[in-house]
């Protein structure tokens, strides 16, 4: 293969120069990863995106071949779950590597957009981008909250009566689009089979719009930690070698993490209430949703009022959409705006209490503190980044990406 | 959000109600078991021993439904022991004919339950269900530790007093219910299910009394768990041994990537 940068690869392969004439599917390949101009200074966060790719490659291909052995009706779901760990061939190592696959890809794309946050990725020119990005998260929540459901164990069964019942606080037709989501007047078997067939396709959506998301990124091209553009080619490095071997050291350091869990302490993320067949005669004392969406609940909960919640709940992840105009700073990385990477950690911090917030019972210290944590991450973006885009005194920019690094390796 | 959780648990004030009451703050007994930790591995005299309390106690009430009788050759029964083991019991089927009949068990088959169904289980206990056992483990925080616990924390409740009660952090009001048993593991402190073990109420062969194994209430409660524990998860030791060798096989080709990517990169630097 050649490497020349630009201009047409000469193959050597004469199958793949009479395949690349029709379709040029190589060339494709080797303009976008092969040869493509990548910011010379990334740090390991920038690894993140390809990190959760695997993940949902991962969750597709275990996903497929539990959906082989799964049992969609509610008699049998729970048994089925038990019966692909002991009579499958391997089975309970695609169970749990399935189980554990959302929280580490949840995990990485928390890191993946907390990375954006930092570095200010969602700027000019990349709104188009992030907003897909959202999308992109929007579209896991729903497909980890109806495969939760799968199993049908008693948090399945609570976790899913809860949140649909959300539904029901919109004024007018909500009692009605709850009955719709049910199929019938409780979460019961029609519930189970729409959330199943949706819960296989939906990953296929999310492929669909990660490809738009990465052709977004093709096209604007990368940010990087000093949130500066590459000037010329002294800026940039081609993607293949540098970043495959720095994207796949990380991507394999995260996957040990992950094969540790799966292997060592696949229950870890789980709740040991799943393991009870779902019975809706008996109701767990804390019905809590997975960890990934604790921060979520948490600020469900800490409205007084249902619809009021239910409206801030799916205000945190709006707010996300708007981001790039409500974020009014023109510098983009954190490392030069000396006031905004305080309230960075800040806004990491109180999403962590937001989540400590919604594992607890709503009793106690956890109420005001859940109000005063969910009151701060709206203040952070509504208020706070659009006021400090124009008060704060960025620091001076390096002329270039090139001049950075060689300054930093000097130094 | 409190309205909330109260219209989608419509079922709380049906519900009998001590089932799954507020955790209790009694630690649990000590005791460790040889399944625990990233390399443990399943004691299977152990777990034979906890299959022969099982078989002799607590199926009387509980079900084992996900574990079938040819699984107990993995606990290191022959297969004549087991196949008697499952023809000892009366399977309901379909026969030749047609009609629903008892016929001997096969191996094949899944533990039978005790009852045909919960409706019979309950009439049975006094209006309690005696849940299945085979996820039990899983199926409670630090379940092993719980159900050992569990079983040895049956009491008194008129002999105890003031101190321990509060020791236990009891109401000032409580009081036991018709047919339940006080229990200081169990959260709510009441439980439908009789003292199941007794001291001596089971008899191990003679290979256990050599090695030295009683049958005081503490080994028949460790060796009951220890059989539980295998039945919710009979592929853990195929896990843990997997999980050494992936593990093994990562952090190396890790190492592999960073030299890699150390030698790509040196002239980038
Ligand atoms: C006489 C019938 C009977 C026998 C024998 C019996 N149980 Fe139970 N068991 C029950 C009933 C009834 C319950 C339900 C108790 C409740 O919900 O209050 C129960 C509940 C349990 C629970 C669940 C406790 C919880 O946290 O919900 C465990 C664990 C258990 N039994 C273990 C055993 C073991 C181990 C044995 C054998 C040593 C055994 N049982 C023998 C009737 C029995
Ligand atoms: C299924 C989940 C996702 C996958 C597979 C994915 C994949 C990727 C990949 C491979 C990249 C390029 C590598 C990188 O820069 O890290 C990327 C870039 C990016 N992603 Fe995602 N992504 C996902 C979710 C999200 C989400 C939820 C957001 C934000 C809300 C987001 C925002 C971005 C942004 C802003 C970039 C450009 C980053 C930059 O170059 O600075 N992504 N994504």
């Amino acid at each position: 293969m050649a490497s020349t940068q630009g201009g047409p690869p000469a193959f050597n392969n004469s199958v793949v120069r009479w395949i690349d004439k029709r379709l040029p599917i190589f060339t494709f390949m080797h303009h976008e990863y092969g040869v493509f101009p990548t910011p010379r200074n990334f740090n390991y966060w920038w690894s993140f995106g390809g990190i959760a790719m695997v993940m949902l490659i991962i969750m597709i291909v275990t996903g497929i071949v539990l959906a082989m052995n799964y049992t969609p009706h509610i008699d049998f779901a729970h048994d089925s779950v038990q019966r692909i760990h002991r009579d499958v061939n391997h089975g309970w190592l695609v169970q749990y590597l399935h189980q554990n696959g959302a929280s580490f890809f949840f995990i990485a794309v928390f890191i993946h957009i907390f990375r954006g946050l930092y570095y200010g990725s969602y700027k000019n020119p990349r709104e188009l981008l992030w907003i897909l990005g959202v999308v992109i998260l929007l579209l896991m929540m729903a497909t980890a909250f109806m495969g939760y459901v799968l199993p049908w164990g008693q948090m399945s069964f609570w976790g899913a009566t809860v949140i649909t019942n959300l539904f029901s606080a919109i004024p007018v037709i909500g009692n009605d689009i709850t009955t719709f989501l049910w199929g019938g007047f409780s979460v019961d078997n029609p519930t189970l089979n729409r959330f199943f067939s949706l819960h296989y396709l939906l990953p296929f959506v999310i492929v669909g719009v990660v490809v738009l998301h990465i052709a977004a990124m093709h096209v604007a091209g990368s940010n990087n930690p000093i949130g500066i553009d590459p000037k010329g080619p002294q800026d940039t490095i081609p993607f293949s070698p540098y970043y495959v071997t720095k994207d796949g050291f990380a991507l394999i350091v995260f996957l040990t993490i992950y094969a540790a869990v799966v292997f060592f302490a696949p229950d870890f993320f789980g709740e040991p209430d799943n393991y009870i067949k779902a019975n809706p005669l008996v109701t767990p004392p804390h019905i809590v949703p997975e960890w990934y969406f604790l921060p979520f609940y948490a600020i469900l909960r800490a409205i007084p009022d249902k619809l009021g919640g239910v409206v801030a709940m799916f205000g945190a992840i709006a707010v996300l959409f708007v981001l790039p105009w409500l974020d009014t700073a023109r510098v983009r990385s954190a490392r030069f705006r000396p006031i905004y990477k305080w309230f960075f950690w800040v806004l990491l911090i109180d999403c962590f209490i937001l989540g400590y917030c919604g594992a607890n019972p709503p009793e106690g210290y956890f109420v005001p503190l859940a109000r005063v944590a969910t009151l701060y991450y709206f203040f952070h973006f509504l208020i706070l980044l659009p006021v400090l885009g124009k008060l704060e005194r960025p620091l001076p920019l390096p002329n270039s990406i090139a001049e950075s690094v060689l300054k930093k390796s000097a130094s | 959000m409190r309205k909330l959780l109260a219209t989608a648990a419509v079922a709380l004030a049906s519900l009998s109600g001590q089932a799954f009451a507020e955790g209790s703050d009694v630690k649990l007994l000590p005791v460790s078991f040889s399944f625990e930790g990233p390399f443990g591995t399943y004691d299977y005299h152990a777990v034979q021993r906890g299959f022969q309390v099982y078989k002799e106690v607590c199926a009387a009430c509980h079900g084992l439904s996900l574990v079938a009788y040819r699984n107990l050759q993995q606990i290191g029964l022959s297969e004549a022991a087991v196949k008697a083991i499952a023809a000892d019991v009366q399977i309901r089927d379909l026969n030749d004919v047609g009609e629903m009949a008892d016929r001997p068990g096969r191996p094949a088959d899944r533990f039978r339950s005790p009852f045909p169904n919960e409706l019979a289980a309950r009439a049975a206990n006094n209006g309690a269900y005696p849940p299945d056992l085979s996820l039990m483990i899983k199926a409670r925080p630090n379940g092993a530790h719980y159900v050992y616990s569990l079983l040895q924390g049956y009491e008194d409740f008129a002999k105890l007093t003031a101190d321990q009660k509060k020791a236990m952090g009891l109401a000032a009001d409580f009081k036991m219910q018709p047919n339940m048993q006080f229990n200081k593991f169990f959260p709510g402190h009441q439980i439908a299910m009789p003292k199941p073990l007794n001291e001596g109420q089971v008899t191990y062969n003679e290979e256990a009394q050599k090695e030295g194994i009683k049958n005081d209430l503490p080994q028949l409660a460790k060796d009951v768990v220890h059989f539980l524990a295998w039945a919710s998860e009979p592929k853990m030791e195929e896990r843990k041994k997997t999980g050494v060798k992936a593990v093994l096989f990562l952090v190396i080709l890790a190492g592999l990537f960073y030299a890699v990517k150390r030698k790509v990169w040196a002239d980038v630097h």
